[in-house]
């Protein structure tokens, strides 16, 4: 929700707003792992950083400028792939049309993680 | 000797690291943490120049006015020295 009084402050921005009540959080699962897809998402934050495409801070503004409703309704690795893209689009390591056509591609190969992991 | 200063008001639309909340506040520097490359650049992929970091700190009653359970408590925030003003500066 823009804040009418400042219309420029970010949805991260939310210091010293009325929170409500700490929602209770399920018992954290001690065997809960990351599935396959998560951690691509974070090799290719390390990667892409590490070639310079975008530091952390460029992560963040897209994450910042991406509004409230991201927030509650997207989980934390699907804002980070949206946010991933979104820099290394700007810092010039694919184009969208490169992007439109390798999704084209490996939405072909089939419906389940299984058929499109593999090349055909 | 600390130094009081006043957090700059300024609402630049944007990639902005400074806290609403402490906007138009004071507080003193509680010590400088040296130079970093401004994040303000860096969000968007620019060659950033080091500006100074301070830690400065102020107390609840400063920030939240009536509003402050324990009014002289204080919180320590790291703000970049172009986000800063001498305290007695119109």
């Amino acid at each position: 929700m823009i804040d009418p009084k400042n219309p420029a402050r970010r949805w991260h921005d939310m210091g010293g707003d009325t929170a409500g009540p700490i929602p209770e959080m399920e018992t954290p699962n001690e065997n809960h792992d990351f599935s396959l897809w998560e951690k691509r998402v974070d090799a290719l934050m390390i990667i892409g950083a590490a070639k310079g495409y975008f530091t952390v801070d460029g992560l963040r503004r897209v994450l910042e400028d991406m509004g409230e409703d991201a927030f509650e309704k997207m989980t934390y690795y699907e804002r980070w792939i949206a946010s991933i893209n979104q820099n290394l689009i700007e810092g010039g390591a694919y184009t969208t049309a490169d992007l439109a056509e390798k999704m084209a591609e490996i939405t072909a190969r089939g419906e389940t993680y299984g058929d499109a992991s593999s090349p055909t | 000797m600390t130094q009081a200063v006043r957090v700059k008001s300024m609402m630049p639309p944007g990639h902005v690291r400074t806290p609403i909340y402490l906007r138009g506040k004071i507080g003193v520097i509680e010590r400088s943490l040296g130079e970093f490359p401004n994040p303000e650049d860096l969000a968007y992929g620019l060659p950033a120049t080091a500006k100074p970091l301070h830690r400065v700190r102020f107390t609840m009653d400063e920030v939240w006015g009536a509003d402050a359970e324990n009014p002289c408590d204080t919180l320590d925030a790291e703000i970049y020295a172009h986000w800063l003003e001498p305290a007695d500066a119109t």
